[in-house]
């Protein structure tokens, strides 16, 4: 391998495109021009642009569904530009957005596919689309169903299943959860992403028209204009922060601010100081802690650590009203895990402005409210873009 | 003598015949299915050749079926099977190559793709995606080209073919004669019951060769 196959930290990529072209017989100008890109181990890279910029074509040349006119494609640093394209496709997943599963087939059969043209014994096959039905949450009586017995979403993760079977190390998706109603979607990108995190670990390209859905799951994000020239290639916290140019920060639209909290998680920012006591403890323990802190409101938490009401000095004054009852419900909870764009949310919609994080089990973690968030969101500030964005620079009516 | 008399005093007779008219349209069934699909499956990805692949099979089902008969004779085929098997092929190819190009194309593009995005060969996805998914369109050429030859096979007993055709004939040049009526009529009956087991063996058939997956 020579040094361009290597980034600053010495990795290999696993796909290294060099200069790739396309140009279709009959069109003046090339589809793909002089592409050169490198994806590394691990990472979701997305390719994002508007329809017609090659970025289909791109994908489809890794594993050359579409050859190349020219330019190189290398992964783990063998050029397979030249080698037989079934061997090669057999170690590449590949999930497109009408699924394309075999309808004659059952859902075993269709999953098992590339193990049995690998050569697999059947009682590994058998084993593996088990575990396949497992990984993908559907009942294993699916096993013998045929695809048209299955719905939208189901039939989405049975494609991502089939894709999986033989382990291939990397995976290519073609808008794969584009042609599922926006809920299942939803659903199908948080499953994909937990897949990702704990089981799969795999070298995945992506190809959206949707930058939401980029910057919801890309490690690193390709915004590709015509031709597929590569506009920027980021991470998706710089692309939001700091894009490259005016075609960017177009094709991001408004509300890259916003987008930007669906990125942060709200358990990487610092929660406030929230006085906090059991339903158990007695009236003059929650006053004394509100009292101590110079809040308004304490938080009632029970036995099992569960967030359960909010109360004001004016509810606990009356030994009276059992804490039980005192005050209001806590409602407004997100997990440790939820973005910070959905703690926000919730907030908003909240009664008190402030929203409660639970762990995996639902118990306390701490307290969010506004003034919380904005700090964080100020850090998020790019560090040498102190100026005023260009919208706003370039207008003479407003003072500088 | 009635019909049903002539039918108990000739069943053994009628049954020998049909079956020699039911394995001259198998035989002829079978060449025409591996000529037609073999054409279907070289063309189907070509728009020009399966246009001239159709346009070579329907130009046959025009040639009247006497004449084709008579030409299997001066080509030098001789009598009985042969020229009643080349003729009946020749006219039973039309439906299934029509039949199998348009299955074959009816296959959704997406599912080649996926077939072949998964390291499938194309004599792999021809045989395990393409084929059993155009299976019932092909099934169906077949069919009707069974009932077409059924059919036409009476004319061969011009030829000396097998079958209900002789009786026919036999029943038309001596009408007015004692069974001449009889005869017809059970060369009649002879392939109507004929294309109703064709039926019944289709559906079966059908029934076991194509995946549930499709219905």
């Amino acid at each position: 391998m020579n040094d361009a196959a290597e980034n600053q930290n010495g990795r290999e990529a696993t796909i290294r495109l060099e200069k790739l072209s396309k140009e279709f017989p009959g069109q003046e100008e090339p589809a793909v021009k002089e592409l050169s890109m490198e994806i590394y181990e691990g990472e979701i890279v997305v390719l994002v642009g508007p329809s017609g910029c090659g970025k289909t074509t791109t994908m489809k040349m890794i594993n050359r569904i579409i050859e190349p006119s020219s330019g190189r494609i290398y992964i783990s640093g063998e050029d397979v530009t030249d080698k037989n394209p079934d061997e090669l496709r057999r170690h590449i997943g590949y999930v497109i957005q009408q699924i394309g599963l075999f309808p004659h087939m059952t859902i075993a059969d269709n999953i098992a596919t590339v193990p049995k043209m690998l050569g697999w014994d059947k009682e590994r096959v058998s084993k593996r689309v088990d575990e396949l039905l497992e990984t993908v949450h559907l009942p294993n009586s699916y096993r013998d169903r045929y695809p048209k017995e299955l719905s939208g979403g189901q039939r989405q993760r049975i494609g991502v299943a089939r894709a999986m079977a033989a382990d291939p190390p990397i995976m290519l998706m073609d808008e794969p959860f584009g042609a599922v109603d926006p809920i299942t979607r939803e659903r199908l990108q948080d499953e994909f992403l937990r897949l990702q995190q704990e089981i799969l670990q795999k070298t995945i390209v992506f190809v959206t028209h949707d930058i939401d859905e980029a910057i919801k799951l890309g490690d690193r994000i390709a915004i590709l204009r015509d031709q597929s020239e590569i506009a920027q290639y980021d991470t998706p916290e710089t692309i939001l922060t700091d894009p490259a140019d005016e075609y960017v920060e177009d094709f991001i639209g408004s509300g890259a601010s916003l987008k930007r909290l669906s990125l942060s998680k709200v358990e990487d920012i610092k929660t406030a100081e929230w006085p906090v006591a059991k339903l158990t403890d007695g009236h003059d323990s929650v006053r004394r802690k509100m009292e101590q802190s110079g809040k308004d409101y304490v938080l009632l938490l029970d036995e099992r650590e569960k967030p359960k009401r909010w109360v004001s000095l004016s509810d606990v004054e009356h030994d009276s009203i059992p804490l039980k009852e005192a005050g209001w419900p806590a409602v407004a909870i997100v997990e440790a895990n939820s973005s910070l764009y959905d703690t926000l949310d919730t907030m908003i919609t909240s009664y008190r402005g402030s929203a409660v994080v639970v762990d995996d089990n639902g118990g306390y973690k701490g307290v969010v409210d506004f003034e919380t968030v904005l700090t964080s969101i100020e850090e998020m500030r790019p560090q040498e873009g102190h100026q005023a964005p260009g919208y706003i620079a370039d207008r003479e009516d407003l003072p500088s | 003598m009635s019909f049903i008399e002539y039918l108990t005093y000739t069943w053994d007779d009628l049954l020998e015949t049909g079956i020699g008219h039911m394995v001259a349209v198998l035989i002829s069934l079978g060449i025409a299915t591996v000529i037609g699909i073999t054409f279907g499956v070289l063309t189907y990805r070509r728009p020009a050749a399966s246009q001239v692949a159709l346009a070579v099979a329907s130009t046959i089902l025009t040639i009247p079926s006497f004449a084709l008969f008579g030409l299997a004779i001066g080509i030098g085929l001789g009598l009985g099977y042969a020229p009643t098997i080349v003729v009946l092929s020749a006219y039973a190819i039309l439906a299934i190559l029509r039949n199998t190009i348009t299955g074959l194309r009816s296959v959704d593009p997406a599912i080649t793709e996926s077939a072949k995005g998964m390291g499938m060969s194309d004599w792999q996805q021809l045989t395990r995606i393409e084929l059993p998914m155009a299976w019932p369109v092909i099934m169906a050429g077949i069919r009707v080209s069974a009932l077409l030859i059924l059919g036409i096979a009476t004319i061969a007993a011009y030829v000396g073919g097998p079958g209900f055709g002789e009786d026919i004939f036999t029943g038309l040049s001596t009408l007015g004669s004692v069974n001449s009526v009889n005869l017809v009529l059970s060369g009649m009956l002879g392939v109507m019951v004929l294309a109703l087991l064709f039926e019944v063996l289709f559906t079966i058939l059908g029934r076991f060769t194509t995946s549930k997956g499709l219905n």
